[in-house]
């Protein structure tokens, strides 16, 4: 690892954190996609910021552009009240439009300059650590840290102070402005933040990383925990963690930077889906199977208790009946539920009858007075 | 006149623009069903999951024959569009995240291949970076072909399952009451818009070929509340915007056919959204308007007709202004007994009175008592 290399790494973790806390917002209001829309749609803003200031990494670049990422909330919003149009169709057309005029003013008018179309994608972030911070001659480090550094401590210090206000707000937004919170100031000031953020990372790491890691990170966040502040700092370091990934990934392959973190990203989230103890696949898939097993032995207890001292009750009994025609299980299936009913405790084996437990009438019983009631 | 003479003779002119009216018609009609079924930013998930399937694709194969890409496009399309139903499905994670995630990670993974070719390759690889925005200039007559096979394909099933897929779109709950396969009839309907979209991969690019499903469909649905018309209305504007983006694009140098194709489809949408007849933004404004005169001038009417109630005359008696000025606390009143006199409901006297009509006496009754005569029908 070398300085640069340091550096892109240093770069790319600021941006993941960044992105990771404007994002879990976004997704616990469901507005996931409005990262597409407004990263997309800051294309012109940044374009036409960038013809007056002539500086990609300008902070007044940074304000002018996030300017038209709420601009693009405002449109999306001004149409989805007229009713002509749902909030995604709107969505749909707003930013598809911004985001081509962008490319059109590039190609037309900025063919020869640092900025390009696979740029706008992708970032440059392998050529990142060459831009540098100059003050009076000093060479302070490369300026897309600083920027990042500088919109990670905006958003962090913001975050901290409304908190409470963003929560309620979050969660239920009718208490929120029965409470004097102002919702829509909130709301307009989250978007200025991912704006501001989507701006400041799109030169570093370009759009489709921003996606992915205002995405990501939380979503796979939101499989282990419940906790806000919780789900901020795993968002947080699961971003860091997928930002290292891709970094090495993309190393060890020679590949896209931007790229491979974008795939990491996925990999991290479906690693999370996959294993998380309570949310994941896996746990979810067994807690299914438990309960249909739970179920069925409950059924069987049901079952025996039906013919409890009736004249067929010999013939109903019989384990090779219940995957006969009554019952309809298959026969591996009832010899799990039999073992399973055996290991509870809820029947006894006579023979090759089945009898009721004391446990198996009463778990019977209260299953169906839970029914009934 | 020259850009039409131009589109007679010069083939590849002819070739772009055909094209872009195929993807813009298939995507229109098929992007109708999305929109109404809310599944308008799928469209925008599944054009870029297609990215590494069409760079897959060539790497397999090593040919850029279009029907190959096309179905490398397609295949990582659907399956992107199946992971996003799996986690929506087994978490709590909502449609939109899950879309996004895909999304960014199917476009990254596509970006990792093509460098990772862009190296190995060198030459082989040229022309596959046009599926990110587009080169609709790049378009030969074999891709006509594939894109004009397919999209027949894909708008002959749908007319054949026109009312599943309507029903479908409408009241699915309906649909599986009837006994419908519900699930099958999703899965055939996205895999038609994955394919939909994968025509227009070339010509716009995977980054905006979202908007070709969304924004036709947005137009048509301000001028019909008919399924058939919109998809029909959906597939026009999209042909339309097609050949405008092609042509324009082909007029002024160094403009990107793909965007503008986008433009023009927008431009189309935002007077569709400001001027149709009925939904439209304008009318909605000169509805309000008209209402808000009638409410003005009815309530003049209404003060008429109890001033005659309240006195002896008959009702068809005249009154003074600046009684009614009085009554309406110094509203335009002479603008709406003007409108009144229009409708035929007041006539003004020659001594300067304003009087009820017959069917101004009628009218307002109906306004005060809220009956048409003595012991009608409430209206």
């Amino acid at each position: 690892m070398n300085a640069s290399m340091w550096s892109i790494l240093g770069i790319a973790v600021v941006t993941s954190a960044a992105c990771a806390l404007v994002g879990t917002f976004l997704m616990l209001r469901r507005l996931s996609m409005l990262s597409d829309a407004i990263s997309h749609a800051i294309l012109p803003g940044i374009v036409i910021a960038f013809f007056l200031t002539g500086d990609l990494t300008s902070p007044w670049l940074v304000v002018g552009a996030a300017a038209t990422g709420v601009l693009t909330v405002a449109l999306v919003e001004v149409i989805t009240t007229t009713r002509l149009l749902k909030e995604d169709a709107a969505m749909g057309l707003v930013f598809p439009a911004l985001f081509s005029l962008g490319i059109i003013l590039i190609t037309r008018y900025a063919g020869n300059v640092h900025l390009d179309v696979d740029a706008v994608l992708l970032g440059e972030l392998a050529f990142a650590p060459f831009d540098r911070f100059m003050v009076a001659g000093h060479d302070l480090g490369p300026r897309a840290l600083w920027l990042m550094s500088g919109i990670l401590l905006i958003s962090t210090t913001l975050i901290t102070l409304f908190y409470k206000e963003l929560k309620i707000a979050t969660f239920d937004p009718g208490l929120a402005a029965s409470l004097g919170l102002a919702p829509v100031v909130l709301h307009y000031g989250l978007m200025s933040l991912v704006s501001v953020t989507a701006v400041g990372a799109f030169d570093a790491v370009g759009l489709i990383l921003v996606v992915a890691l205002m995405i990501g990170p939380p979503a796979a966040a939101y499989l282990l925990t419940d906790r806000l502040a919780v789900l901020l700092g795993l968002a947080v370091g699961l971003g860091a963690l997928a930002a290292t990934l891709g970094f090495g990934l993309a190393f060890w392959i020679d590949a896209s930077i931007a790229g491979c973190m974008a795939v990491a990203v996925g990999v991290v989230f479906f690693a999370v889906f996959l294993v998380a103890p309570d949310r994941g696949l896996v746990a979810v898939m067994r807690r299914r199977r438990r309960q249909r097993y739970q179920f069925a032995e409950v059924m069987l207890a049901i079952h025996l208790v039906h013919h409890e001292g009736s004249p067929e009750e010999i013939e109903e009994s019989r384990v090779e009946h219940l995957h006969g025609k009554h019952v309809g299980w298959t026969p591996e299936f009832t010899r799990d539920v039999v073992a399973g009913a055996l290991r509870r405790g809820l029947v006894e084996k006579a023979g090759d009858r089945l009898l009721l437990t004391e446990l198996g009438r009463a778990t019977a019983g209260h299953a169906l007075s839970g029914a009934g009631a | 006149m020259s850009g039409i003479l131009e589109f007679m003779t010069d083939y590849t002119l002819r070739t772009v623009a055909l094209g872009s009216a195929t993807l813009g018609l298939v995507a229109g009609a098929l992007g109708a069903f999305a929109v109404l079924r809310r599944q308008s930013l799928l469209g925008d998930a599944v054009s870029h999951a297609a990215l590494p399937g069409i760079v897959l694709a060539f790497m397999v194969t090593g040919s850029k024959t279009p029907l190959i890409l096309v179905i490398g496009a397609a295949l990582s399309g659907w399956v992107a569009s199946l992971l996003v139903l799996l986690v929506v499905r087994t978490t709590r994670i909502k449609m939109d995240t899950a879309l996004g995630l895909m999304l960014s990670t199917f476009f990254g993974l596509g970006m990792v291949l093509l460098s990772v070719i862009q190296r190995t390759a060198g030459e082989g690889m040229a022309g596959l970076d046009h599926f990110l925005f587009g080169q609709a200039a790049t378009l030969v007559g074999e891709d006509l072909v594939t894109m004009a096979g397919l999209g027949l394909a894909v708008l002959i099933v749908l007319m054949l399952l026109w009312k599943e897929f309507k029903l479908l779109s409408f009241d699915p709950e309906f649909a599986g009451a009837l006994g419908l396969p519900v699930k099958g009839l999703n899965v055939g309907l996205t895999t038609l818009l994955v394919i939909a979209i994968v025509i227009g991969l070339q010509t716009v690019g995977v980054v905006l070929m979202s908007a070709m499903i969304v924004t036709p469909a947005a137009a048509a649905r301000q001028w019909t509340d008919r399924l058939g018309v919109l998809v029909a209305l959906a597939g026009f504007f999209g042909a339309l915007s097609g050949l405008i983006g092609a042509l324009v694009s082909s007029l002024i140098p160094r403009l990107p056919t793909g965007p503008t194709i986008i433009m023009a489809i927008t431009l189309i949408t935002v007077l569709s959204l400001l001027f149709a007849p009925r939904r439209g933004v304008v009318a909605g404004w000169l509805r309000t308007l008209s209402q808000r005169k009638q409410v003005a001038s009815d309530s003049i009417l209404a003060d008429l007709y109890r001033l005659a109630d309240q006195h002896p005359e008959p009702a068809e008696a005249p009154h003074e202004v600046p009684v009614l000025v009085a009554m309406r606390s110094g509203e335009a009143v002479d603008k709406g007994l003007a409108e009144l006199a229009r409708q035929g409901l007041t006539a003004l006297e020659p001594d300067g009175r304003w009087r009820l009509t017959p069917e101004g006496v009628d009218r307002g009754r109906h306004l005060v008592h809220g009956t048409l005569a003595e012991g009608g029908e409430p209206a």
